[in-house]
């Protein structure tokens, strides 16, 4: 060190006119379609694959078992799959929160399951209207998640351990309540109608079309802020191309389930099973809170570095606690939305691999195993495709031990997706 | 000096339990000035750095600020004044963008709903103020950054909030030699702008580039608190490594220094 020599200091003009020449303008937007193309193309190099994977894996799936079904393209079977997604979408979607923190909650199933048997006697064993039952399963549901928080947070124990204490601590509650080996049914109107019975045709067209104007006229007046701004954005086309393909996504499905798809030409069935819209609705709120928020952004700080987030005076330990309760909440409505379709609450509900349906779900959409990273949207597209291989696999009558195998191979599959792209993220830093 | 400093530790001292790690360390930041702080390891300056942030109490002394003699009781104490500092670990997330990056913690709402435009706009404005032009787009994420960059997005984020007194922990020490050169420009007009800011570095060559004053501290005490040009870097060096240099430093016997 002592021999550096004794430099004097070098004026400020003279470092301006270094910064000035070495760089580039900030730049606001990609200023055309292959530019917007070709960054999208960057990032799927470095491993930030979104959910690529899920839309792939889809694609595969669904030509295999086109091609080894002739019942799979059925409208029937369609419509089956749209209503045995919708309870695995709303435990992925719940688990996205807990896992955005790198957390796990090995629990969520069976959370999901004492919640449901706690609505369903409420209104078989009490009497009580069907929206106290939901209420009282969600609160039940939050409450759960709330002691799982404070356990991880404040005692430090990791989610891991504290979550299957719980898998199997609330297996117990199942079966103190329910008695062994005994269901309860869920029989009441509404409840059971979330599954098997359909918006009105019409109810149903007018609102996927308000859906998509809706979705079109945020997408334009969003772009149209951005640019009177000058804030950054995407080119015009890149926002007409995403309004198109939410556009026919939206109105292709509502096509399809609207038209009648019963064997009985007597009794036509014809709609969208109400589930859709409970799915719908709970995904633009997440949405909302995850991106528009500040509640969101905070989940995302914690999740990506807890030390910054802690130092910008965001509480960590609340932030864990209420990824907890938001996950179980969410869980008790999806082991609502699963007595709905199978019709009674049993000991089993929500065990076996109903949790491990809803993590591969959220995973294969792309949300990471380690934390930072994850989007609503996500565990619906993931959800999509862990429903296609349990329905594909039960209309080829395979044995119960392929499916076993398939689903732990394909979460294996999700979870090494993750890891490799995010080991390539790393090194090409995005 | 002419300006009356901006912040002014008189007579400060900090010990941990048997460790006396601050023997009455008068300290001084002008604004518009860069003020080295220099030392070897284990001189204090940590420990001062974590006491002018309020992260670490003083057991005597006066923390006076703008003129006036001011209460610390903790770091958001220190932040409401107008004091921020970018530790070495630079705190930021990977996964957010630089405008989430700066806003982390402190975001603007309308209502409910995040202000992203207030929010983008600012940063922009923040970053261009400071003729930051090497990043490509302020909504890349802070993954995609080299590390001066990084560097650069830590200082904007804190002098976002009109701050009038940055601390830098080492800004360059994990740097290549133009990205530390970035960052140098950076630091001479923050002070430019009449910040008043603090260098911490072991870079001589950064300190005699930058930095109007350097107060070097050798074993808890302050050896010399001198302007930049009375200076050459062999005495610097040897005011870090004894304590004195020639007729600068520690004058009473240095034997005593060393309790």
């Amino acid at each position: 060190m002592s021999t550096t020599p004794t430099t004097p200091r070098t004026s400020p003009e003279g470092g301006d006119k270094m910064a000035t020449g070495d760089f580039a303008g900030d730049n606001r937007s990609a200023a055309t379609l292959r530019d917007s193309v070709g960054d999208y193309v960057g990032r799927l190099r470095g491993g930030d694959m979104g959910s690529l994977p899920a839309i792939l894996g889809l694609v595969v799936l669904l030509v295999v078992f086109g091609l080894a079904s002739d019942e799979f393209f059925s409208l029937l079977n369609m419509a089956n799959l749209a209503v045995q997604a919708g309870p695995i979408c709303l435990l992925a979607m719940g688990l996205v929160f807990v896992l955005l923190l790198g957390e796990i909650d090995l629990s969520a199933g069976v959370a999901g399951g004492v919640a449901a048997t706690v609505a369903a006697q409420f209104i078989v064993d009490r009497g009580l209207p069907w929206y106290v039952a939901v209420l009282a399963a969600i609160a039940v549901g939050a409450l759960i998640g709330l002691i799982i928080g404070e356990l991880v947070s404040r005692l430090g124990i990791p989610s891991f351990v504290v979550t299957l204490a719980f898998f199997l601590g609330l297996q117990g509650v199942i079966l103190y309540m329910i008695g062994e080996g005994g269901s309860v049914r869920v029989a009441d109107p509404v409840i059971r109608g979330l599954t098997i019975e359909n918006v009105p045709v019409a109810a149903g067209w007018v609102a996927a079309v308000l859906l998509t104007l809706a979705f079109a006229a945020g997408s334009l007046l969003r772009q149209r802020r951005q640019v009177a701004n000058n804030l950054q954005h995407d080119p015009m086309s890149v926002v007409l191309i995403k309004i198109s393909v939410v556009a026919v996504v939206i109105l292709g499905l509502t096509a399809m389930l609207n038209i009648n798809r019963s064997l009985n030409p007597v009794f036509p069935i014809a709609g969208i099973p109400y589930v859709i819209p409970v799915v719908v609705v709970l995904l633009i709120l997440w949405t909302f809170v995850l991106n528009r928020t500040a509640f969101g952004r905070h989940l995302y700080a914690v999740g990506g570095n807890a030390e910054a987030a802690r130092r910008a005076g965001i509480n960590v330990l609340r932030m864990r606690v209420y990824a907890f309760v938001i996950c179980s909440s969410m869980a008790a409505i999806s082991g609502i939305v699963q007595s709905s379709y199978t019709g009674k609450v049993s000991t089993a509900s929500g065990g076996g691999n109903v949790l491990l349906y809803a993590v591969g779900a959220a995973v294969i959409g792309g949300t990471s195993l380690f934390g930072g990273k994850g989007r609503a949207l996500d565990a619906v597209l993931g959800g999509i495709v862990i429903a296609t291989i349990a329905n594909g696999l039960g209309l080829l009558n395979q044995a119960s031990f392929i499916n076993y195998l398939v689903t732990g191979g394909v979460l294996l599959l999700a979870a090494s997706v993750d890891a490799i792209s995010r080991r390539r993220r790393s090194a090409a830093g995005i | 000096m002419s300006t009356e400093p901006l912040l002014q530790l008189r007579g400060v001292n900090k010990s941990f339990g048997n460790a006396h790690v601050l023997h009455d360390v008068d300290f001084s930041v002008y604004p518009g000035q860069v003020t080295a702080l220099v030392g070897d390891n284990g001189a204090g300056k940590s420990t001062l750095v974590k006491v002018v942030a309020g992260i670490y109490g003083r057991d005597n002394g006066d923390y006076i600020y703008d003129g006036k003699q001011v209460e610390v009781h903790g770091p958001r104490d220190v932040a409401e004044l107008g004091v921020e500092v970018v530790y070495q670990d630079l705190a930021l997330c990977d996964n957010l963008d630089i405008v989430e990056n700066m806003f982390l913690g402190r975001e603007t709402r309308k209502g409910l709903v995040l202000d992203e435009t207030e929010m983008e706009s600012r940063a922009r404005e923040t970053l261009a103020s400071l003729s930051v032009r090497t990043v490509k787009s302020v909504r890349q994420s802070v993954a995609s950054l080299s590390g001066g960059q990084r560097q650069t997005v830590a200082i904007a984020k804190a002098v976002l909030w009109n701050s009038r007194i940055v601390l830098l922990d080492e800004p360059t020490a994990a740097l290549g030699v133009a990205q530390t050169r970035q960052v140098l420009d950076l630091v001479r007009r923050l002070a430019d702008r009449g910040l008043g800011v603090v260098l911490i570095s072991h870079n001589m060559g950064d300190v005699f580039e930058v930095a109007d004053r350097i107060t070097a501290l050798y074993l808890g005490r302050v050896a010399a608190d001198v302007a930049t040009s009375d200076v050459n870097n062999s005495q610097v060096v040897e005011l870090i490594t004894a304590g004195r240099s020639g007729s600068l430093g520690i004058s009473d016997n240095p034997a005593t220094a060393t309790v």
